[in-house]
């Protein structure tokens, strides 16, 4: 059927992929041609027109035309360097002087090889007379001289591979040494008096020839991470870069990507793409069940008018109607019918707001106890957090006390990486907006948080009221509170939150939290890019059973984009692999560092407040990222100092409250997971037992 | 199970003759029947005939073989139960020696020749045959995208059907993908709830869930039955009783069977019983640390002392191929019974026999403080593993 193939338009990146590994490395069957010679001989139009795009948008900021560009110039003597040797005519002679010549560079030919033109040759023999002595001594002084500039050339011209967003602007420094050489190169000064051995210099020309050859592999226009397709690259045959000794490493490395994943550049990509963009930051908001989580968040979203004046009247009205107009700012965010008919929240509800310096994505995390690995799953995506505690008496301590949320959720937070917190004192009003109360409430946090492993410096406290809005996003009015309270505003607290670092260059991963129907084909999952880079068209593997798939779009907040990086919140158009084989929690990871994956491994773990202890064989609810698996402590290896990390016990019969151990989990199904050394994010894990987290910890040893 | 011929001799010697009515019984007959037994029982057998002309017809006919066994085989979701052997005792059809698979079909009497048989074994068998034992409960533990529909019998937990569907979370502006996805879901576990509890044997039906999905299910359930005209549903309707867990996941069964609702309405069941000394011994441990052990050496030297006051131990501890060791378990539990002690047999086919069969399959509460034996273990350090099919292989 090959006949009948269009040819001209077909994807070979595309077409062949997956094929050697299928048919091995022989080129027959039923492909007339082979990839390799397609690519290079075959006029694709489509990829010219994508290379040129794509060359296009990567590089704006390059001027058009640098008449001082050692580049320009580089080019010309290389052109130059290439017609002498493919289209010198010889000068017209007379006989005798044409067979000197000819034996003359014979005779220097034997020397130097061919590193040296034969204009150049022909020219310094005629310069010369034809007297041998001289003219090796002229084209080998000359080309000790351009070896010698050469290495600052080269300097130069790796600038433009390394970042090519400063290439424009090259050092002045380098470039202006390189065009004087150039200059003098060009201008032929008259041969040193020195005379050098002939042997000595032909010692020299292969280096020579080798230092010109280098920084110009492929006689590139475009810079090396553009693909190299016959219109843009000329007649190279493409070089399989990248794939080296990675893959080799890896079992993985048998899936194939294409070379702009391969070879892309991540902080690059990130600084052109987002530079621009104010930074983005995830924020969940945690506390016991009816701190007013949602409705602190629902008047958040209304005051900075992310919620329009008609929707609120709608939920106003509704509300009414229930007879729970309280709720009424809690519905922007809890949206199905069961949540707001119960009044509670019961997934994580999102939304984002803008401040001056940031786009905060908000994580509404449910507060009762049955919903805590809902909140789990989104506190794995957060970067900071919001504490919420109901001020009123009575609801503080319930809340507060062995068993509420408050505790938990706090001490759930931090063992999950988020370590600044703010703490906002809700239904400070209906207090009065008392300072006693105020300043209790704060002593007792403060004590706790600090044992739970926050810095004092990471915390805020901040008096407000969700419902009526006070010290929400504008400075107190209530003069109650303006006489003692003269803090930030909530939403300055959250403009002053601190940026984590992003893992952009490390390789892909990407947790799972969500998958669905989106609009047109293929099916979307949503989730947190982790670490690294994902563009639309890279192959991606996914969770445990390594299938490979592709992205077809990358969507953030409902808008498109080509590219994502490490710390955003995004959904994923996939196609093929099937929305079955795919589950809330699995991870998406870089075919070329593939993601272990494991049934078993080791984890340095610390125990919490545990009504029984824990034994081998004790079975649990493995928490990571969002995924929540059956699992079996099937080993206890050594319990440790709590501090110094010192084994005290090896094979310890049991675990108990607040002690610090190594052991051994065992889930029944794969699972992809990573030492917390080599990725901090997916080297965490949590262990619950009866809707209580019994411990938490870190990946210490993948079997 | 009934029992309906047994002779047993002084020496311990002799045959049984059972007949299986249930699928449970299955489970007692693989728990009794080991290698190096003889069972009679009738089965079908393809048999070859040559004619004098060379030809040779297959036929299958129904004999009564009696064979040694090699090799049992037990599918825990549909209770087979597959016996290999040799023949012997040559038939017109089976020659001596010859190997065949036994089926054990329910309502076929099969005949057990055992060189020894110890107490355990007398015991399985007259559990098996306690009709009073038969309290069957079907649970339903759910959460929001997974289901499991188990059935508890006296000796075993069954899952039947297990639901995994993924439901995609609320996002702004379109919950109806949500809410679709549930109502899927929720019919799902509905239509094996249809299929695979039998309410004429069923007793109740627990649903539990974490959060108001039970809630929200019952009420689905309920109004697609109007709708649909469930008969079956509606008329069981005061059997569904509907109480809290952790999560959807089977182990949270353990947490429905303490729910002190339920322990009310199936108080004698093995299975609550069974989680419930679990329970003790984990507040033992957390309490009297020196008081709860594990493991076969810590507790072959506490019942040395006598110390043992109620023994755990699970029977896949019996069903191990070697002889010997079945024997040094079969005298564990008679000499802690002889001191007054008791012995629970868990049932590796329930929620809390699993975890003890993870827990080195034995555990014991001792009557007295026994520290010594816990700093004993620091001479040597290979102690774990001796469940049968917990294997502990270091391999890096």
């Amino acid at each position: 059927m090959s006949r009948h193939r269009i040819v001209r338009t077909m994807d070979y990146n595309d077409e062949y992929d997956g094929y050697d590994d299928v048919y091995g490395h022989s080129v027959d069957d039923d492909h007339c041609i082979s990839p390799t010679d397609a690519q290079q001989w075959l006029y694709d139009r489509q990829r010219g027109q994508q290379s040129i795009s794509a060359f296009i948008s990567k590089n704006k900021d390059i001027k058009e035309e640098d008449t001082d560009n050692d580049d320009d110039d580089e080019d010309e003597a290389f052109a130059k360097a290439r017609r002498d040797s493919e289209s010198f005519q010889m000068p017209e002679l007379d006989e005798l002087d044409q067979a000197k010549l000819s034996s003359c560079v014979d005779e220097v030919r034997s020397v130097v090889g061919d590193a040296v033109s034969e204009r150049c040759i022909v020219e310094t023999s005629m310069r010369f007379d034809f007297d041998i002595q001289k003219i090796l001594d002229e084209i080998l002084n000359e080309e000790t001289k351009k070896t010698t500039t050469t290495p600052a050339k080269s300097k130069t011209l790796t600038i433009p591979a390394s970042t090519s967003a400063s290439a424009s602007a090259p050092t002045p420094a380098a470039t202006a040494t390189t065009v004087t050489q150039s200059k003098s190169v060009n201008k032929l000064p008259p041969p040193p008096p020195a005379p050098a051995a002939p042997s000595s210099g032909s010692a020299i020309a292969p280096p020579t020839k080798i230092s010109l050859k280098e920084p110009r592999r492929g006689f590139d226009i475009a810079s090396p991470k553009t693909p190299s397709s016959p219109v843009v690259s000329g007649r190279n045959t493409p070089v399989d870069i990248g794939i080296g000794d990675e893959a080799s490493r890896n079992a993985a490395g048998i899936f194939k990507v294409s070379k702009d994943q391969a070879q892309r550049n991540a902080q690059q990509l990130y600084e052109k793409e987002r530079s621009d963009q104010k930074s983005h930051i995830h924020m969940i908001v945690i506390g016991h069940v009816d701190a007013g989580k949602s409705t602190l968040m629902g008047h958040l979203l209304y005051d900075t008018g992310n919620v329009s004046q008609r929707v609120m009247h709608k939920h106003e009205q509704e509300s009414k109607k229930l007879g729970k107009q309280s709720f009424m700012y809690a519905w922007v965010l809890d949206e199905t019918g069961e949540e707001r008919a119960r009044g509670i929240t019961m997934d994580v509800g999102q939304s984002r707001i803008e401040t001056k310096s940031k786009i905060v994505t908000l994580l509404d995390a449910p507060g009762h106890k049955d919903f805590i690995p809902n909140m789990i799953s989104g506190a794995t995506q957060a970067d900071v957090a919001l504490l919420v505690v109901d001020a009123t008496r009575g609801e503080f301590e319930s809340g507060f006390e062995l068993g509420g949320q408050t505790r938990e959720h706090a001490i759930l937070v931090r063992s999950l990486g988020v370590n600044q917190l703010g703490v906002v004192i809700n239904k400070l009003d209906t207090v009065g907006w008392s300072k006693e109360r105020f300043d209790e409430i704060v002593t007792k946090l403060k004590a706790f948080l600090k044992q739970a492993g926050f810095k004092e410096s990471d915390v805020t406290f901040t008096p407000c009221s969700g419902l009526t809005g006070e010290n929400l996003t504008k400075s107190a009015q209530e003069s109650a509170l303006t006489a003692w309270y003269t803090g930030p505003h909530l939403l300055d607290v959250i403009e002053n939150f601190k940026i984590p670092e992003r893992a952009i260059d490390r390789p892909l991963r990407m947790s799972v939290s969500d998958i669905y129907k989106g609009t047109g084909s293929g099916f979307c999952i949503s989730g947190r890019i982790e670490t690294g880079v994902l563009c639309v068209n890279d192959k991606v593997l996914v969770g445990a059973s390594r299938e490979q798939a592709q992205v077809k779009g990358l969507t953030m907040d409902d808008l498109s984009q080509t590219s994502v990086f490490a710390g955003d919140q995004i959904s994923v158009t996939l196609a093929g692999v099937d929305i079955n084989n795919i589950t809330v929690g699995c991870i998406i990871s870089d075919p070329q560092i593939p993601i272990p994956v494991t049934t078993r491994f080791q984890a340095r773990i610390i125990v919490f407040n545990v009504k029984v202890p824990i034994t081998m064989g004790f079975p649990v609810l493995l928490h990571h990222q969002s995924l929540i698996e059956p699992a079996v402590v099937c080993k206890l290896t050594a319990s440790i100092h709590k501090s110094t990390g010192e084994v005290v016990k090896k094979k310890p019969r049991c675990l108990g409250n607040n002690s610090c151990a190594l052991v051994e989990v065992e889930t029944s199904r794969p699972i992809c997971i990573e030492r917390y050394a080599d990725f901090k994010e997916l080297g965490r894990i949590m262990l619950r037992v009866a809707g209580v987290t019994i411990a938490a910890g870190m990946v210490t040893k993948i079997r | 199970m009934k029992l309906l011929g047994k002779y047993v001799d002084k020496g311990m010697q002799g045959t049984v003759t059972l007949m299986p009515e249930e699928s449970e019984d299955m489970w007692h007959a693989y728990n009794l029947i080991s290698e190096g037994d003889s069972v009679r029982s009738t089965t079908i057998r393809k048999v070859q005939n040559e004619t004098a002309t060379g030809s040779s017809t297959s036929s299958r006919v129904r004999t009564t073989l009696t064979i040694a066994v090699e090799g049992i085989d037990f599918d825990t979701q549909a209770c087979v139960l597959r016996l290999k052997g040799r023949n012997i005792e040559e038939n017109q059809y089976v020659k001596m020696g010859a190997y065949h698979t036994l089926d054990l079909e329910l309502n076929r009497k099969f005949e057990l020749r055992k060189p020894e048989w110890d107490t355990i074994a007398l015991e399985r068998i007259e559990m098996a045959c306690d009709p009073s034992q038969s309290a069957d409960v079907a649970a339903v533990v759910m959460q929001e995208g997974l289901a499991h529909v188990c059935l508890i019998t006296a000796s075993m937990t069954l899952v039947r059907s297990k639901i995994e569907v993924s439901i995609p979370r609320k996002r702004k502006g379109s919950v109806q993908q949500h809410e679709k996805g549930l109502a899927k879901f929720y019919e799902q576990v509905m239509q094996s709830i249809l299929r695979h509890v039998n309410f004429d044997v069923v007793k109740c039906v627990l649903i539990a869930s974490p959060g108001f999905v039970r809630d929200q299910f019952y009420e689905y359930m309920f109004q697609q039955a109007i709708k649909m005209d469930y008969k079956l549903l509606l008329d069981n309707k005061s059997k569904f009783m509907l109480v809290h867990a952790s999560s959807g996941f089977k182990h949270s069964l353990k947490e429905v069977l303490q729910e002190p609702a339920v322990v009310a309405k199936m108080s004698d069941t093995k299975a609550a019983g069974e989680v419930k000394a679990l329970e003790q011994f984990y507040m033992m441990l957390q309490c009297e640390p020196a008081k709860a052990f594990y493991g076969k050496k810590h507790i072959l030297r506490a019942a040395e002392s006598q110390a043992i006051e109620t023994l755990l131990i699970s029977d896949n501890l019996f069903r191990c191929q070697d002889v010997n060791l079945r024997k040094e378990y079969v005298n564990l539990v008679e000499s802690v019974r002889d001191a007054g002690g008791e012995v629970k047999i868990f049932s590796s086919m329930h929620i809390s026999g699993e975890q003890l069969a993870q827990l080195t399959g034995i555990a014991a509460l001792l009557r007295f403080p026994m520290p010594e034996l816990e700093d004993s273990d620091d001479e040597d350090d290979e102690n774990g593993a001796v469940g049968g099919h917990h294997n502990d292989s270091d391999s890096d």
